[in-house]
């Protein structure tokens, strides 16, 4: 037990122990400070299932070999055109089919998943043919395709009056999901009460299952490819493996899991975001899973999870410890996320060394 | 490219059409943006003057900004993304000179002279941090940019008027603790630089009209010329050359006295002459430093690490040196940039000013590899004709400025991308290349 402590502590390195340190500091202070535990906890729990499976995005992609995905708003555009498009089915048909909310989230992540796979095809070619850049690409690819996004958000023939602005062009900056109930509809699946704390079953659950199928695909022969693709790329390809082939499959994964990661988040905040939105989304994922102890070479399921809920609970009880040692501190948990994002990003590049 | 080994000495017979479709690739973003502007003006509908006169203002407050990106690329660490720790550097001496109530020139060089040291040591922590990421510069570059922004709300937001007192009405909030959102220059440092005479009560001090500075320029530069050629018996330019400079000096002259003439509204704009020395200046300095010792190093080391690693040079040293004549030049700019503005975003105004920057020189021509004045200098005219004529033409054509707006954002984010992507492309083709001989 304590040399796999030590084992822990070593490998997480000196940026996550600052970190961890944080959090157990924060957690103190919120009960020093008697702050309401079981709304921070179902916070907490609310913002680790909404983040959950876009931090999840990430792993093919560092196993595959190309990095974390800074790019991974490709597939968030994705998934909001699978919903857009899926809530604008459900307007042009309800004079014939009334359709569930259930019905309409699996249709949205249908509709995503060509986008997702012609997208990510694109886009993983692109980055084979950038070997040694890949992230600095990944990051322009994010911002051009989100700004060539807003443009074409004004153009897409979306009618239904949810979306569109009733004079004007384009589709509103932020679209509701609540008219048709799909509003917290993994939330509240099965969610149930533990004394003041609310437990989002559905959500929980469903981050679960993506990240025990994608177990489950890497204990498989072609994860196993993938991960000897992303590990050793020369030694894979003497051993037959196509290295190319494993990092587009790979990042068509990321991609895809980007998109139904932002559905997830869509339904559970209750709101899409267009526009601006997606812009920064891939920093933070890339952060948590960096933060949970992944390298920009290296990572596993445990350090999407570990990492998902230091990260988003940092952000969450963050606000409120801030607020209450001074009312002058607002901003204090926006900043502390900017500091502590963009540090251990910094921090895993460092630890990544030069060429 | 200059890596590329150029081929051999025998002279390659080139017809005329090879000839120009080298120059059509070779200079591709450039051609395409150029004619997206004269289309996008035309579009526009935009009246010469009021065009010009935008373009005047933009082109000097952001042209040594754009400037400060040369350095590292002759060192081979890329796009400087990293410039925004400068502009927060100049942003936070534009604060507290406001406070301190420096007005007009000596406000500006005042806020010149404290944020030099610590864009040294910016740069110079910056510098250290590119040495640990070697090869990723530009990427640590930029995620630096947004932890420095972190770095910078927590001082100004949080620690302005408790821990660092600050007793300013006007610029703290009204709770006394942090900066307001927006600083305001007017009747402080708003112009000092371009306009150094209001502060002594003459508004005319260098601030000369367009055509009368246009032609001012061309007898410069015939002066200098002509200085060169017999005084210090310098080499005389291809014909080609000599008769392309002359019929533009001779456009340009003519367009100006036919202004002058005809009293039209173009002699309304005024030029910030001081402006235009300081960035003359700067590509003076460029082109010095270039030349010196410390210059030569740094493009050996921008050549290739490793050689010039092998020839003596301490390849660390050079580099965190690029980083600091960078950040300490973007701090400069910066504050150049928002002596212009007159007005700025305390949380926002630098945010944008790498994207900006490093789009201006691509699209003037540079690469990762490689960046000249020329090049910027191009890139930060026509970047900002685009900037200007797209909100009027998406308005003219769409009936929304909206979608004007949206484009010119997606194309500095698109010429960065697509030149990043072309350079790592070869980059890998080059090392593979390597690899197989």
């Amino acid at each position: 037990m304590n040399s796999t402590l030590k084992d822990f502590i070593g490998s997480m390195g000196i940026a996550r122990l600052i970190i961890f340190a944080f959090f157990v500091f924060l957690c103190a202070a919120a009960v020093f400070l008697r702050l309401d535990l079981a709304e921070l906890l179902t916070s907490s729990l609310a913002r680790i299932g909404m983040w959950g499976v876009l931090v999840l995005a990430m792993l093919p992609a560092i196993v595959s070999g190309t990095g974390p995905n800074f790019g991974v708003s490709l597939g968030i555009l994705c998934g909001l055109v699978g919903g857009l498009t899926s809530l604008e089915i459900a307007y042009r048909l309800q004079e014939s089919v009334v359709m569930g909310p259930g019905f309409l989230f699996s249709l949205a992540i249908l509709i995503a998943l060509p986008f997702a796979v012609l997208a990510g095809f694109g886009y993983g070619w692109l980055l084979n043919r950038v070997k040694g850049s890949e992230m600095m690409i990944a990051t322009y690819v994010g911002f051009s395709v989100v700004s060539i996004m807003k443009l074409a958000w004004l153009f897409l023939p979306y009618s239904s009056p949810e979306m569109a602005w009733p004079i004007g062009r384009g589709v509103r900056v932020q679209i509701s999901l609540a008219n048709r109930g799909i509003t917290r509809i993994l939330n509240d699946f099965l969610s149930f009460r533990i004394g003041d704390v609310i437990v989002p079953t559905g959500l929980l659950l469903f981050f679960a299952l993506c990240c025990f199928l994608m177990y489950l695909f890497l204990r498989s022969k072609s994860g196993a490819a993938m991960y000897a693709a992303g590990d050793n790329p020369r030694f894979a390809e003497a051993a037959g493996v196509n290295v190319n082939a494993q990092r587009i499959f790979g990042t068509i994964l990321s991609t895809f899991l980007g998109a139904v990661g932002i559905l997830v988040y869509a339904q559970s905040y209750g709101f899409m975001q267009l526009y601006e939105g997606p812009m920064f989304m891939p920093f933070v994922a890339v952060a948590a899973v960096l933060i949970g102890g992944a390298s920009v070479k290296k990572a596993t399921i445990t350090h999407v999870v570990i990492g998902t809920a230091l990260f988003l609970g940092i952000q969450v009880i963050a606000v409120p410890v801030a607020n209450a040692f001074t009312a002058d501190w607002s901003s204090m948990g926006e900043i502390s996320r900017k500091i502590i994002q963009n540090g251990v990003i910094l921090y895993a590049l460092t630890q990544a060394g030069g060429d | 490219m200059s890596t590329k080994p150029t081929p051999s000495a025998a002279p390659v017979p080139r017809d005329f059409s090879a000839r120009s479709k080298e120059f059509f690739v070779k200079h591709m973003v450039t051609i395409m943006f150029l004619v997206l502007s004269v289309l996008g003006f035309i579009l526009s509908g935009m009246s010469p003057f009021l065009f010009l006169m935008d373009i005047v203002a933009r082109v000097s407050r952001n042209a040594f900004l754009v400037l400060s990106l040369v350095i590292p690329v002759m060192a081979g660490m890329g796009l400087n993304f990293s410039i925004v720790l400068g502009a927060m550097a100049g942003q936070a001496s534009l604060i507290f000179v406001t406070h301190w109530g420096v007005q007009g020139l000596p406000g500006i060089l005042l806020c010149m002279a404290l944020v030099t040291p610590l864009a040294m040591f910016l740069g110079f922590l910056t510098g250290n941090l590119f040495n640990k990421t070697k090869g990723q510069e530009m990427i640590a570059g930029l995620i630096l940019g947004f932890f420095a922004q972190g770095i910078y709300e927590l001082i100004f937001l949080q620690l302005v008027g408790g821990l660092i007192p600050m007793a300013n009405t006007t610029l703290v909030m009204s709770s006394g603790i942090g900066i307001r959102t927006t600083v305001d220059l007017t009747n402080g440092l708003k112009y000092g630089l371009d306009w150094p005479g209001q502060f002594w009560g003459n508004d005319l001090l260098l601030r000369p009209t367009l055509p009368w500075t246009v032609l001012g320029i061309a007898a410069a530069v015939v002066v200098a010329f002509l200085l060169y050629r017999f005084v210090l018996k310098g080499k005389i330019p291809s014909i080609s050359h000599l008769v392309g400079g002359a019929a533009c000096l001779g456009i340009a002259s003519w367009w100006s006295i036919i202004q002058i003439q005809t009293s039209s509204q173009i002699n309304w704009i005024r030029v910030p002459l001081l402006t235009w020395f300081v960035i003359a200046a700067l590509c003076g300095f460029i082109l010095f430093f270039s030349r010196t010792k410390l210059g030569q190093d740094m493009r050996s080391v921008g050549q290739d690490r490793h050689v010039a690693a092998v020839a003596g040079i301490q390849v660390n040293r050079v580099r965190i040196i690029a980083i600091m004549m960078s950040m300490v030049m973007a701090a400069w700019g910066h504050i150049i940039f928002l002596q212009n503005m007159g007005a700025f975003s305390t949380y926002g105004s630098h945010e944008q000013i790498g994207l900006y920057s490093v789009a201006a020189l691509l699209i003037g021509g540079a690469t990762v590899a490689k960046a000249t004045i020329g090049q910027a200098l191009l890139g930060v005219f026509l970047f900002h004709t685009l900037f200007v004529v797209s909100p009027a033409a998406g308005r003219q054509v769409f009936g929304d400025a909206q979608i004007g707006e949206y484009f010119r954002v997606f194309v500095a984010y698109g010429v960065i991308g697509v030149t990043l992507a072309m350079h790592a492309w070869k980059l890998l083709i080059q090392n593979r290349a390597k690899q197989q001989l």
